[in-house]
């Protein structure tokens, strides 16, 4: 989806690794654009084999394959926080972990400013992991028990050999955590994982995770797991490194209430592809796509004066081996047309940054 | 099976008009009445106060909410109504009244006629604890055959109908845990608790790892079974929002305790204890400006001792002087409407010594029981 930040003429062509072998080294990565879109994804694909039976899989004409992400067009901007949302198995996470090259596209372009992902050498890899950061769901088995807090905060510190004295070490360490909101720092730098509640473990994580001056930090479901009362201070807390640190977060939630609150754009996605974007207000206010306006209308409010009318869907998200045909919404879709079962909506500008694909669209 | 025939089968009238109906909840004493219900957790350190002194009211078919952030105890309340506390818990005091009859009071034996028959309970997680080897229908089948002594084939007949009822394909009766979805285990976990046509249902978090996708649908298949059976229902959340849209009641607790209870209109259009106007302002509303939710500075008190006085007044803004000192009483301050605040009067010297008489006398109970158990 050519959602721009920056309009799609400036978007770079697949730069020109240096190395011989069209190997990004990591010399491209210091050198690389300090303008444009921290990402741009084109068509990008990332199906998983099937693994079959060795009987099935002499018999079988063809392989099968789970389409987790199935041609994603995206340019992410730097420093924004991008929501996606969607139900369970549509490929959140996935993407997630593509940007962060835990997992190799199977299709299409991912480039990072500028440069391809999948062409990264181990080196220019391992340049990468420092800039590229995740936050995952549970604060309780993301981090080792045994270990203090500086320690644990220390430790991809030590692992990417960035820093040559116990002196910047500690520096380095107090500053990320107190960038976390654990303030005094000198407080927690002893402490267990166990001394600490649910929301400071999870500052403890980002803390973890902003050490290293990242550009990216995926953060899988960050509060799920967090009180209310707690979740608030953590999302305060990541607009709050976007605005200082100019970090760009991808915020992976099902709950799109959340993603109201602190993302500067959504993205809706269903079964690998995303079906509408743009900013935060535009698509809940104003959602244009059939499945956007379903999970917009099931968000519960704390209001029971507010009785709306509620598009319940049957069913739940297919698994995406057998894709429909046609609008792969349609199966499930409340205002689906007989040509949504033959044909494939395209993506529809709606004006701004708002996209959706809908054949019901102008 | 239709709702005629599960409400035939407790000789319950009949649907009758609304009017009617109304009229008759009434002259009803109410189907449960909690009466400053106490539940401690015996550890070597000594008693986690995880229910200490909660009070409300259910009406047949009404639906009541519990809500209460994470360790509030929400989940101990619920198990200490039916009486299925984990070994070290155990009842301190209070009555629960169900249909008049003191359940706090039954003896094991007596629960058994009153357990999954007239009151069930969906329990937090349960349908991640599936036993992952053996199929659906046969755990819940399990319970129905147990409970109901009947054969093989018209347990395996009724498990089918409670598949169809709860919006699963009767066919897929045969099918082990994983091969389902969490929306269609949780379905499952549904139908297990109407297995014995209880008249009231208590659900602990029936849709919180769920998608709202899924949430929604769980909740209106919830909304529909009220309805067809004449359920009553006690949804047990940490989301308020939820408690907002599928409930006629909610009750707030905090660290233990109820700090206030009424109509949901009247507790989120008019809260009126500090930590529910909190609470509910800590929830994102879409349909209101798109603003930063607010938190509530600090943890809640740590069970194994709480503060004096006021649960809530080490992170209470409006804390005043008798807060830190006196425990508040629950008072009706408009009809149906229960708060626990100072703000609404701080109770008068005779009740207050009546309470701490009472925390005394539990006290040197408990403290008698652990050394008792410590020999
Ligand atoms: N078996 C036990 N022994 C000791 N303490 C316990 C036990 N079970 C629960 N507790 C404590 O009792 C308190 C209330 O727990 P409970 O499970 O009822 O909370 P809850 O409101 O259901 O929380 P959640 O929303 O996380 O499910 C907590 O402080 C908890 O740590
Ligand atoms: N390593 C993998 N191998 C096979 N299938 C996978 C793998 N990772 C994810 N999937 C599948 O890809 C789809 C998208 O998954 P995921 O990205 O985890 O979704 P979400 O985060 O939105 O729940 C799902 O159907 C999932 O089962
Ligand atoms: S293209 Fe058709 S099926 Fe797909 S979302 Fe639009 S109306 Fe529904
Ligand atoms: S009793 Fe006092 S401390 Fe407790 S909620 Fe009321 S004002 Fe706050
Ligand atoms: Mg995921
Ligand atoms: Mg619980």
């Amino acid at each position: 989806m050519s959602s721009t930040v920056t309009p799609p003429a400036d978007a770079p062509a697949a730069a020109a690794p240096s190395g011989k072998t069209g190997r990004v080294c990591p010399e491209d990565l210091q050198k690389a654009q300090t303008g444009g879109s921290l990402f741009d994804l084109h068509d990008l694909q990332v199906h998983f084999p099937i693994q079959q039976g060795f009987f099935k899989s002499m018999v079988a004409t063809q392989k099968k394959y789970v389409h987790a992400l199935d041609g994603i067009d995206l340019q992410i901007a730097r420093g924004e926080i991008l929501a996606l949302v969607g139900e369970s198995g549509c490929g959140k996470t996935t993407l997630g972990r593509t940007l962060l090259r835990l997992e190799k596209s199977t299709g299409g372009t991912a480039l990072y400013k500028g440069l391809p992902l999948n062409k990264f050498s181990e080196k220019a890899l391992r340049e990468y992991r420092k800039k590229a950061q995740i936050i995952f769901q549970d604060p309780y088995n993301a981090i080792n028990p045994k270990q203090t807090i500086f320690d644990i905060v220390a430790e991809p510190l030590l692992v990417n050999q960035v820093v040559h004295s116990e002196k910047e070490k500690e520096a380095r360490v107090i500053k990320a955590l107190e960038e976390s909101g654990l303030r005094p720092a000198r407080d927690y730098l002893f402490r267990y994982p166990h001394e600490l509640s649910g929301g400071q473990r999870q500052r403890v994580c980002i803390a973890g995770a902003v050490v290293l001056g990242p550009d990216l930090i995926v953060a899988d479901e960050p509060v799920a797991s967090l009180d209310v009362s707690i979740r608030n201070d953590i999302l305060k807390l990541m607009v709050a490194q976007k605005e200082t640190l100019g970090v760009t977060y991808i915020f992976i939630t099902h709950d799109l209430s959340l993603a109201w609150v602190i993302s500067d754009r959504i993205a809706v996605m269903y079964l690998g592809k995303i079906v509408e974007i743009g900013e935060t207000e535009e698509v809940v206010k104003n959602p244009r796509h059939p499945y956007t306006k379903a999970l917009i209308s099931v968000i519960p409010v704390p209001d029971p004066t507010k009785k709306r009318e509620r598009i319940i869907l049957k069913g739940e998200t297919p698994n995406p081996i057998d894709l429909p045909t046609g609008c792969r919404f349609h199966p499930r879709c409340p205002e689906c047309m007989d040509i949504c079962k033959e044909q494939t909506p395209t993506d529809i500008h709606l004006g701004g940054n708002h996209y959706a694909a809908c054949l019901r669209l102008p | 099976m239709s709702a005629a025939t599960a409400k035939a089968k407790k000789g319950a009238p009949a649907a009758k008009p609304a009017a009617e109906k109304k009229a008759a909840r009434i002259e009803h004493p109410g189907l449960l009445d909690v009466r400053d219900l106490k539940a401690y957790f015996r550890l070597s350190a000594g008693w986690v106060k995880a229910v200490d002194g909660i009070s409300f009211t259910l009406e047949p078919g009404e639906s009541l909410g519990l809500a209460g952030e994470s360790g509030c105890g929400k989940t101990t309340a619920a198990t200490a109504l039916i009486k299925l506390l984990p070994e070290n818990g155990r009842i301190v005091s209070g009555e629960v009244l169900f249909d008049g009859i003191n359940l706090a009071k039954r003896t094991e034996f007596g629960m058994s006629k009153i357990r999954w028959k007239e009151i069930s309970m969906i329990f937090q997680g349960a349908m991640n604890a599936l036993n992952p080897v053996k199929e659906v229908g046969d755990q819940i089948i399990e319970p129905i055959r147990l409970h109901d002594n009947i054969g093989e084939k018209a347990a395996l007949a009724r498990a089918k109908e409670l598949f169809e009822l709860v919006g699963i394909n009767p066919k897929r009766i045969g099918e082990y845990p994983h091969q389902m979805s969490g929306g269609m285990r949780q379905r499952a976990m549904i139908a297990m608790a109407l297995a014995c046509n209880p008249r009231l249902v208590i659900g602990d978090e029936p849709t919180t790892a769920l998608d709202v996708m899924v949430q929604a649908q769980i909740l209106e298949l919830i909304e529909k079974l009220r309805e067809e059976l004449d359920l009553s229902f006690i949804l047990i959340s940490h989301d308020l929002s939820v408690m907002a849209e599928t409930c006629d009641k909610g009750v707030i607790m905090y660290a233990g305790r109820v700090v206030e209870s009424g109509s949901v209109e009247q507790i989120f259009n008019n809260a009126e204890h500090p930590y529910t106007r909190r609470l509910i302002k800590s929830f994102p509303n879409i349909h209101e400006k798109r603003e930063m939710v607010s938190s509530i500075p600090g943890d809640p008190p740590n069970l194994l001792y709480p503060p004096p006085g006021c649960n809530f007044s080490p992170r209470c803004e409006r804390c005043f002087e008798p807060c830190t000192s006196v425990e508040p009483q629950l008072t009706e301050i408009e009809p149906g409407h229960f708060v626990s605040c100072h703000l609404f009067g701080v109770p008068d010297q005779a009740t207050q010594d009546a309470a701490s008489a009472d925390v005394a006398a539990t006290d040197a109970h408990l403290a008698a029981a652990l050394e008792a158990e410590a020999q």
